[in-house]
């Protein structure tokens, strides 16, 4: 016998009349998410801006402060200085040189001369020159663009247009809130971020996919029954498995957040957010999105409040 | 859904199988794995550079580097041309943008100009498009007897893919003799070389060995003015001033025609020289630069000449003797490292352009080992959490599920041995994250039987109906995150790559471990049990 649920059997929770909340929020965050893209902007890594990362660890614990000035005196224009993990690992983040590629090689040999005489461990360097740093970032847009394009098309194949057209918007929603917490956080932009944000959308889909193949199975299945609530009943009945689902990855997450080292953390922070993001749009988006494209076909499913109404010469229709 | 013929069952188990001894050698130390017996696999599972240690370097060739050193070959070999009996007069030639041009005088001439100068547009050997012959240079003469010669876009591209490879056949000689770690060398794009040297976590030494283009070349010393003069006036027409390596260094006025250049050389090693125990490079000449060095050395006994590495100027001896063994040495107050470097340099030859590094990551192997360490517990911990869950979720079905589970890990470790695939940090990520989601299936048929079972089914057709209602979910689900994985490897450069060769992997195991496998488990506990409720 299972000892634990996460959701009551038979839940009947009204969702869609949730969407008087849940779709206004998710503008607005979106809306939020744009904003802050352009004003803000995102903490672009060496990846996409290029530069250099160089992580160090020394004898006992950092005098973060001291590194600080002794880089300051360098003249390598901007530095950033900080903790990363334990308190005798350093992270040092050296802004892109001007004066071509061979500028950034000289910023190395500089770094490595200045902690000459002391006994200094380096346990990562990443030089990215101009060059490499513009491919990479074409490179991760057209990722994004291209997965979200092709999971587009599948969709399409396998359901209605509508449903495709849910998908995308509601992966789309996703991308740009996970986008606007790496503004507000200022994590780290890296490649890693997009492998990220490539798997929220997979991750996301995946929930989105099963509770329109829900919705597709009621659609045949209840003919009689008003879209609100037929669309109301898949979500609920699919309810269980989403939240369970969430739940063991986001298990798996947080261990990988807590013990998975520094280097990857604010990948698999990124992630965390992805999935709990993903789970609600699913739930709170997904199908809601829906009522908006005339899912039945009969013209009389409109976007309005009346849709909550059932009406009958729809279901004859259908 | 329920039913499984036996063939099938032992394919299943086979597969498992298979997967469990490929992850084996995993576990067990090199030297374990000699003594195994032949039919046992032995190979293990590639670890990134981010795991193990090492340095990732892309070079990209200095195209315009390049261009400029052959338009300037191109422009002597046009003065030879124009120079030979009878002689055509010329004026203003030289290496103009990306050209090379010669104004030819007497305008009755041009056609026997033309003529010869159509001789040096260099035919490609290897291209010939459509029957037609492809030049490396286009030239064009005007009537006013303008003649200008400009790659041809062929010829460049085809010049860029000799040069890569001739590189990297260079890069491969020079890293080889260093002996430490067997790096990889491969062509990225059309211009570009990348070098991954596992293990060798400060690339610097490396990046020495590959940054020089170690053109050796040969020089007399110009007598006729000093250097500090030719600095104030102008360098005699023919000579360039170079300086030596010394600190500070000393301006040499130089004849710009090297006597002999470092094609010449077959052999340099390092030795001691015998009255200041300092580190010298002997090297010898080949027959034909042996030859000419005799004969160079003939005529100038007396007169200083220079050694030439790169444009700097290593050492200036004067030539005491004719030397004809064909064999020589070149001292410079050299360090042990610098001497044997140099040796090593010339023995593999001359990069025939100058490359520079665009991208370098390197990991020192203290990291490496502790991200593994990391990537470790975080994969123990994550699995116990979600084996814990799907019991208290559901009952025995989650411990159908955990066996699935702990079927699937297996697997994904096998393919990853099985395939060579390159594991990563991102690469475990991807693991913890598949361990995660690889329940899904399950939860998603445990759910669906769940369903059925309450809208008043019997245990068995419950059963039976979950796993077919849910095939097609699942296979939405993963297909999905599967496109996501494949557009991740396509935009992927190592790191990212593993990651998304992990979460693909994980994928095609998922399926068949939580759908087929887990489906054979309930199947023969159903058989076994004959179970009238559903304890789930």
């Amino acid at each position: 016998m299972a000892l634990l649920r996460l959701v009551p059997d038979n839940t009947k929770l009204r969702f869609m009349w949730l969407r008087k909340f849940s779709f206004p929020l998710s503008i607005l965050a979106a809306i939020a998410s744009i904003t802050l893209f352009f004003t803000v902007g995102l903490n672009y890594g060496i990846d996409f801006k290029g530069g250099t990362v160089i992580e160090i660890k020394t004898e006992g614990p950092a005098d973060i402060a001291s590194i600080r000035s002794e880089l300051g005196n360098l003249n390598l224009g901007d530095v950033q200085v900080q903790q990363f993990g334990a308190d005798d690992e350093v992270l040092i983040r050296i802004e892109e040189q001007s004066g071509g590629e061979l500028a950034q090689q000289s910023v190395v040999a500089n770094i490595k001369a200045a902690f000459e005489d002391q006994n200094v461990e380096f346990r990562r360097t990443e030089v990215v020159g101009p060059r490499v740093s513009g491919e990479l970032a074409r490179a991760g847009i057209m990722a994004v663009g291209a997965a979200l394009l092709a999971i587009l098309v599948y969709i399409w194949f396998r359901f209605e247009w509508q449903f495709a057209i849910g998908a995308i918007l509601t992966t789309a929603n996703d991308v740009l809130v996970t986008v606007g917490l790496f503004v507000i956080l200022q994590l780290d932009f890296s490649l890693s971020s997009i492998a990220a944000v490539l798997t929220i959308i997979g991750y996301s889909l995946n929930d989105t996919v099963v509770v329109y193949d829900r919705i597709r199975e009621n659609l045949r299945r209840y003919k009689k029954i008003p879209l609100t609530d037929l669309l109301d009943r898949s979500i609920n009945e699919t309810l269980s498995r989403t939240t369970l689902t969430s739940f063991t990855t986001l298990l798996a997450l947080f261990a990988l957040w807590a013990f998975g080292g520094e280097v990857i953390r604010s990948f698999t922070l990124a992630m965390i957010f992805g999935i709990v993001i993903g789970t609600y749009s699913s739930i709170f988006l997904a199908a809601p999105f829906l009522i908006l494209f005339n899912l039945r076909g009969d013209g009389k499913t409109p976007g309005g409040e009346d849709a909550e109404e059932p009406d009958v010469d729809a279901e004859a229709a259908a | 859904m329920l039913y499984f013929a036996r063939w099938k069952i032992a394919l299943i188990a086979l597969v498992i199988a298979l997967g469990a001894i490929t992850t084996l050698p995993n576990f067990f130390s090199a030297k374990t794995l000699q003594s195994w017996p032949d039919i046992l696999p032995t190979n293990k599972m590639v670890l990134g550079l981010d795991l193990q240690g090492g340095a990732y370097l892309l070079y990209e060739i200095d195209k315009q580097d390049y261009m400029q050193k052959r338009l300037k070959t191109l422009v002597g070999e046009i003065r030879t041309a124009l120079r030979e009996q009878p002689r055509i007069g010329y004026t203003g030639l030289g290496v103009q943008g990306e050209g090379a041009q010669v104004r030819i005088r007497d305008l009755t001439k041009l056609d026997e100009a033309r003529e010869r100068l159509d001789g040096l547009r260099n035919p490609l050997v290897n291209s010939l498009f459509g029957g037609q012959q492809v030049y490396e240079f286009a030239l064009s003469v005007s009537d006013d007897g303008l003649a200008r010669f400009t790659y041809t876009e062929e010829g460049l591209a085809d010049r860029m893919q000799s040069i890569v490879e001739q590189s990297i056949e260079v890069i491969r000689r020079r890293v080889d003799e260093l002996g430490t770690t067997e790096p990889n060398i491969q062509r990225q794009g059309s211009d570009r070389i990348l070098v991954e040297a596992p293990g060798e976590s400060d690339p610097q030494r490396l990046k020495d060995l590959i940054g020089q283009t170690a053109q050796l070349t040969f020089h007399m010393v110009d007598t006729t003015m000093t250097a500090q003069q030719a600095l104030q006036d102008r360098p005699p027409v023919g000579t360039i001033i170079l300086n030596s390596i010394d600190d500070p260094p000393i301006p040499y006025l130089l004849e710009e025609n090297a006597l002999l250049g470092g094609d010449d050389l077959v052999d340099a090693q390092v030795s001691f020289d015998q009255r200041t125990n300092e580190p010298v490079v002997n090297f010898r000449f080949n027959t034909a630069g042996a030859r000419k060095f005799s004969v160079v050395t003939q005529q100038n006994v007396g007169k200083p000449f220079a050694i030439v590495l790169d444009e700097d100027v290593i050492s200036a001896p004067v030539i005491r003797e004719p030397i004809t063994g064909g064999s020589g040495q070149i001292s410079g107050n050299f360090t042990v490292e610098g001497a044997n470097d140099l040796a090593v340099l010339l023995r593999a030859g001359a990069l025939p352009a100058k490359l520079t590094v665009i991208e370098e990551r390197s990991i020192g192997p203290g990291l490496g080992a502790d991200s593994i360490e990391a990537g470790k517990l975080a994969s123990l911990i994550a699995a116990a959490a979600v084996v814990i869950f799907m019991v208290l979720a559901y009952g025995r079905f989650g411990v159908i599920a955990d066996i699935a589970l702990a079927a699937n890990i297996i697997l994904i470790f096998g393919a990853l041995t099985l395939l060579q695939a390159t594991l990563t940090l991102p690469g475990i990520a991807g693991i913890v994250l598949t361990i995660g989601m690889a329940v899904d299936a399950n939860v998603l048929i445990f759910e669906r039987i769940r369903e059925e079972a309450r809208a008043g089914r019997s245990a068995i057709s419950a059963i039976d109906a979950g796993y077919k209602r849910a095939l097609g979910t699942i296979m939405d689900a993963n297909i999905t995150t599967l496109i996501a994985a494949l557009i991740l490897f396509q935009l992927g450069s190592g790191p990212v790559k593993g990651f998304a060769v992990t979460l693909a992997i994980g994928i095609f195991t998922t399926v068949f471990s939580a759908f087929t496998f887990s489906r054979l488990l309930v199947s023969l506990w159903v058989r076994t049990r004959r179970p009238s409720k559903l304890p789930i």
